[in-house]
C-alpha cells in the first residue's frame, strides 16, 4: 500500500525536521548558482537566515521570468560536468525554459515517481502504456523512469497514433495507462470509430491523467467511458515535472511530497501568505535538488491546501485540484474567466461531446466570446429543433457562470484540431 | 410503409456537400431527394437515397455525424390540389410537421412527399385508411 511507509506517514513535527535541514542545504547549494549567489549577497541573506521553516519567508520568489533572464545556465548549482540530463517545459505561456539535472536528481525524481504510482495501485505485474511524449517534455521520461523503478513492464507508446495506442493497448493487455485527459477523450472517439467499447476490449484498470489541468466533471467523464480508476497529478518541469503531487486511492486531493518540496500557497495579489484551506497561488522550493535548486518558485498555479488529515494514513498535505493558472485568466468586458469554468459547466451538458475552443475577437470597444462546442455523436438525432434545443441550453449555462453571453458554436464531433500535447483552449484574437 | 431519411450533421462550409456527395458516389449510392436546414454556422443535410443502412455505414465510416430518421414517404398525384389533400387531412387530424420536401417520381402522374411528424405510427395508419400509398425502404429503392 506504501512505497516508502516510514516517509509517507512520518510524523508532522519528524516530517518537519527533515525539512528545515533540507531547507538549510538546500540554501547552501544554491549560493553557488551564479544568481542566488547574486540575489543572497546583495539581500544580506545566507544559511545564517534559516533558523526555522518560517524563515523561507525572507528570501523572495524566483519568477518564470527570472529562469528567462538567467537562461540557460544562470540558476546552475554545481559544475556542468555534473550534470546529465535537461528538460525543457513546453513553452505555453512564451519562450520555454530549461531544467537540468544531475545522477542524484534524476534518481530522486524517479523515486517519487514510483512512490505516486504505487500509491495509485500500479505494481510490478502492471503492464503501463505510457502514451506521453518522451523528449524535452518532462512527462513521458518521468514516468517512464518511475514505473521501471516499480518494476511493471512499460509500452514506450509515445504520444498520438491512436490507432497503434488501442491495438497495443490489445495485443499486450495494457492495465495501465499515463494519458493527457483530452486526448483520452479524443481517444474514446477513436473506439467508438473502431467499433470496440472499451470497457470490453481493454483491461485497463489504472489511468494516470497529467499534464493537463482538468475538472472532476471531466475525470468523471473519462472513469465513465473507459471503466477505469483515474488518477490526477500534478507536476512542473522546474519541480522535476510530474511526481509533485499525486492522488491516493481516496481520489480527493493530491498529497504534495513534503519531504522534497517545501510548500505555501499565496495571494497573488499582496504575494502575502494564505493560511491552509485558502486559495492562492502555489509556491515550492525543492528541498532535494542539487543541479539546478530553486527558492520560492512562483508556479502561477492556482489551488488550495486541503487541511484535514487524508484518512490514507498519509501525512503529506493535500492540494486540490488545480484551478487554473493565474496567467491563464481571460479578461472579458473586466470579468475575470478561467478556461476551466467553462469546461466544468460544458462536461455537466448532454450532447456535448469532447472537445470546445474559445475564440476572442474584439470589434470596435466590444469583446466578443465565441465557443465552439463538438456535439456528443450518440446526442444527434437528425432534428434542427433539437439542436438549437442544445444550443440555447449552452448559452444559458455558461451566461449563469461567467455572467457573459457566449456566441455558441455547434461543430461536428473530433472537428476541432487535436495535437499531441495540451489542448489549446482559447484563441485570442484581441489586438490591444 | 416507414422510409428512411439520413440526416448528417455539418458546419456551414463549403466542401460539406462535396464530401458527402463524393462518399456516396464512390459507394454508387443513389440520391432520390435532399433539403437542408441552416442555423448561422451549422446545417442538418436530409437525404431520401436508395440504400439508408449502407449509406449511413459509410458516411459514419467518413467520420461523419449522421442519424437514420423514420420518415413517411406518400405517393400522391402530380397534379393541381395532390399535395393539399394530403395537407388538409393531417391539419383536420391535428399532426403537426417537423419537416417536409416531395419530389417528382414521373411528371404530371406521381410524385412523394417526405414528412416527418410527431405522431409516426399513427399518421401512417390514419394516411393507410384514407387511401393513401406510404412507400417503405424497398419501393423507394425499385423506381
Amino acid at each position: 500500500m506504501y512505497w516508502e511507509k516510514n516517509l509517507e506517514t512520518i510524523k508532522r513535527a519528524k516530517l518537519e525536521d527533515l525539512q528545515l535541514g533540507r531547507l538549510k542545504d538546500t540554501i547552501g547549494r544554491t549560493k553557488k548558482s551564479y544568481y542566488y549567489g547574486r540575489v543572497f549577497k546583495e539581500k544580506k541573506l545566507g544559511l545564517g537566515s534559516v533558523r526555522k521553516l518560517k524563515d523561507i519567508q525572507k528570501f523572495p520568489f524566483t519568477t518564470k521570468d527570472d529562469l528567462r533572464e538567467h537562461w540557460p545556465y544562470g540558476f546552475i548549482a554545481v559544475p556542468k560536468d555534473e550534470l546529465v540530463r535537461m528538460h525543457s517545459s513546453s513553452g505555453t505561456t512564451g519562450r520555454a525554459t530549461v531544467v537540468f539535472h544531475t545522477i542524484n536528481d534524476i534518481a530522486v525524481w524517479t523515486n517519487l515517481l514510483a512512490r505516486c504510482m504505487y500509491m495509485a495501485g500500479m505494481r510490478r505485474s502492471d503492464v503501463f502504456q505510457n502514451m506521453m511524449t518522451y523528449g524535452l517534455f518532462t512527462g513521458g521520461l518521468g514516468f517512464h523512469y518511475g514505473a521501471e523503478k516499480i518494476g511493471a513492464l512499460i509500452i514506450p507508446a509515445g504520444a498520438g497514433n491512436s490507432k497503434r495506442q488501442i491495438q497495443l493497448m490489445r495485443d499486450f493487455e495494457t492495465t495501465a495507462v499515463h494519458v493527457i485527459p483530452s486526448y483520452a477523450l479524443h481517444l474514446s472517439t477513436v473506439f467508438e470509430e473502431l467499433k470496440l467499447d472499451p470497457r470490453e476490449d481493454t483491461k485497463v484498470k489504472i489511468a494516470f491523467l497529467g499534464a493537463e489541468p482538468h475538472t472532476e466533471k471531466m475525470r468523471k467523464k473519462i472513469e465513465e467511458i473507459y471503466g477505469y480508476k483515474a488518477f490526477n497529478s500534478y507536476g512542473l518541469s522546474e519541480m522535476n515535472g510530474p511526481g509533485v503531487a499525486f492522488e491516493c486511492p481516496e481520489q480527493n486531493g493530491m498529497h504534495i511530497w513534503e519531504d522534497s518540496f517545501l510548500v505555501e500557497i499565496i495571494d497573488p495579489k499582496t504575494l502575502q501568505p494564505v493560511p491552509d484551506g485558502e486559495e492562492g497561488e502555489l509556491v515550492m522550493t525543492s528541498l532535494q535538488r542539487e543541479g539546478m535548486p530553486l527558492i520560492r518558485y512562483r508556479t502561477k498555479d492556482l489551488t488550495r491546501i486541503i487541511p484535514e488529515p487524508c484518512p490514507c494514513g498519509r501525512t503529506h498535505r493535500r492540494i486540490e485540484r488545480i484551478k487554473g493558472r493565474t496567467d491563464d485568466m481571460l479578461i472579458l468586458k473586466g470579468v475575470n474567466i478561467f478556461p476551466m469554468q467553462i469546461e466544468k459547466k460544458l462536461m455537466e451538458i448532454s450532447g456535448v461531446g469532447t472537445n470546445f475552443l474559445i475564440i476572442l475577437d474584439r470589434e470596435g470597444f466590444n469583446d466578443l466570446m465565441t465557443v465552439k462546442v463538438e456535439v456528443d455523436r450518440k446526442y444527434f438525432s437528425g432534428e434542427m429543433k433539437q439542436m438549437e434545443t442544445l444550443r440555447k441550453k449552452i448559452v444559458e449555462e455558461l451566461k449563469s457562470e461567467i455572467l457573459i453571453t457566449p456566441k455558441i458554436d455547434l461543430v461536428e464531433p473530433d472537428s476541432i484540431p487535436k495535437g499531441e500535447g495540451k489542448a489549446v483552449r482559447v484563441i485570442d484574437n484581441r489586438k490591444d | 410503409m416507414i422510409a428512411y431519411q439520413l440526416s448528417i450533421f455539418a458546419e456551414n462550409k463549403s466542401g460539406k456537400l462535396a464530401q458527402i456527395t463524393g462518399v456516396l458516389a464512390k459507394e454508387k449510392i443513389n440520391i432520390r431527394a435532399t433539403t437542408i436546414a441552416t442555423a448561422d454556422t451549422f446545417g442538418i443535410i436530409n437525404l431520401i437515397v436508395d440504400d439508408p443502412k449502407s449509406a449511413e455505414a459509410v458516411l459514419s465510416q467518413a467520420g461523419m455525424t449522421v442519424h437514420l430518421r423514420e420518415v413517411l414517404a406518400v405517393l400522391i398525384p402530380d397534379t393541381p390540389g395532390g399535395l393539399d389533400n394530403l395537407m388538409q387531412l393531417l391539419y383536420q387530424e391535428g399532426i403537426n410537421i417537423n419537416n417536409a420536401y416531395g419530389f417528382v417520381l414521373e411528371s404530371s402522374k406521381k410524385a412523394v412527399f417526405v414528412v416527418d411528424v410527431d405522431q409516426m405510427q399513427k399518421t401512417e395508419k390514419l394516411l393507410e385508411q384514407k387511401g393513401f400509398k406510404t412507400l417503405d425502404v424497398q419501393s423507394l429503392s425499385a423506381m
